[in-house]
């Protein structure tokens, strides 16, 4: 769909907070609520809102270490791309998991409790995966969340 | 900090963000007014920092998704700093996450095609301050994305 100024200032406000209600988002940009509901439910049902991110703080919660890796195949073909797939999605750890074009073929997102437990996840659970070849980690040290162009 | 009740809440919350309170509560086993409390009190402490809405830029005609990363000239004190507010300035940078590792910085970058990348690669991040290094993965797709953690 091709949103007007009015739908991109509606995604701005929600982008930030899921919870504000029609209400909340007309008064910020001078809809009524029933106006600003049905703008709401239209970016809804395009598909535009896809759904809530629940941002964590994951250390608070014990997950001090976040590690991005990329991830080489060693052997290429449809089987051994499925295979892996298949196995890394299945790690409670990964958070993320893309197909990608570039130096590596995935790049994973991975929740540790600490190095150590990294450590663990990297040897029993990455390194074991069918077909991985060269992987590189880093070690995340801080994040932040853009709007994009809204 | 978080007791095993939040864990649980967190779990299901994580797990399945849409939930509604009524249905959370139930899942977690805690009253509704109880289950209230204690978000309140996870938002207070920080440690729910956020609900924000996923959008799906795909919708919004963003067909190309690029992963950039970075090393950095580090005889520049200044490095980071004006990298990261010059980066901040490109509308369709949507992440930005610093690194201890052979990469120091990482962006995530949106584009509608690839006349649209090569235009922003260009004009954007081409000029992008103090980069020694840098390369590209470009996505072509996503195959977990969730914000569970094994709690």
């Amino acid at each position: 769909m091709t949103p007007d100024a009015t739908d991109l200032a509606i995604l701005r406000l929600l982008a930030g907070d899921a919870n504000l209600s029609a209400a909340e988002v007309g008064r910020e940009i001078g809809l009524t609520q029933p106006a600003a509901w049905r703008r709401i439910k239209r970016l809804t049902d395009a598909g535009v809102i896809a759904g809530r991110r629940v941002v964590v703080d994951a250390a608070a919660l014990g997950f001090g270490v976040t590690v991005f890796l990329g991830i080489r195949l060693a052997a290429k073909g449809r089987t051994s791309l499925e295979e892996f797939e298949r196995a890394v999605t299945a790690i409670p750890e990964v958070q993320t998991v893309q197909h990608v074009l570039g130096q590596f073929d995935y790049r994973l997102r991975i929740h540790a409790r600490d190095i150590a437990d990294f450590e663990r996840i990297l040897r029993r659970r990455i390194m074991t995966l069918p077909g991985v070849g060269q992987v590189e980690a880093n070690v995340m040290l801080s994040e932040e969340r853009r709007p994009g162009p809204l | 900090m978080p007791d095993a009740t939040d864990r649980r809440i967190l779990r299901q919350l994580l797990a399945d963000p849409q939930i509604g309170n009524a249905e959370l509560a139930l899942r977690a086993g805690v009253t509704p007014a109880s289950l209230w409390r204690r978000l309140e009190r996870l938002r207070e402490s920080g440690v729910i920092r956020a609900t924000e809405t996923r959008i799906d830029w795909r919708k919004l005609g963003y067909e190309v998704q690029v992963s950039l990363r970075f090393t950095l000239d580090k005889t520049e004190p200044r490095a980071f700093d004006d990298f990261m507010t010059a980066a901040r300035r490109v509308p369709e940078v949507t992440e930005i996450q610093t690194f201890l590792g052979s990469v120091d910085l990482r962006l995530s970058v949106i584009a509608r095609d690839m006349a649209h990348w090569q235009q922003i690669y260009r004009e954007s991040i081409l000029t992008l301050p103090h980069v020694s290094d840098s390369d590209a993965l470009m996505l072509v797709s996503t195959i977990k994305d969730v914000q569970e953690l094994p709690l």
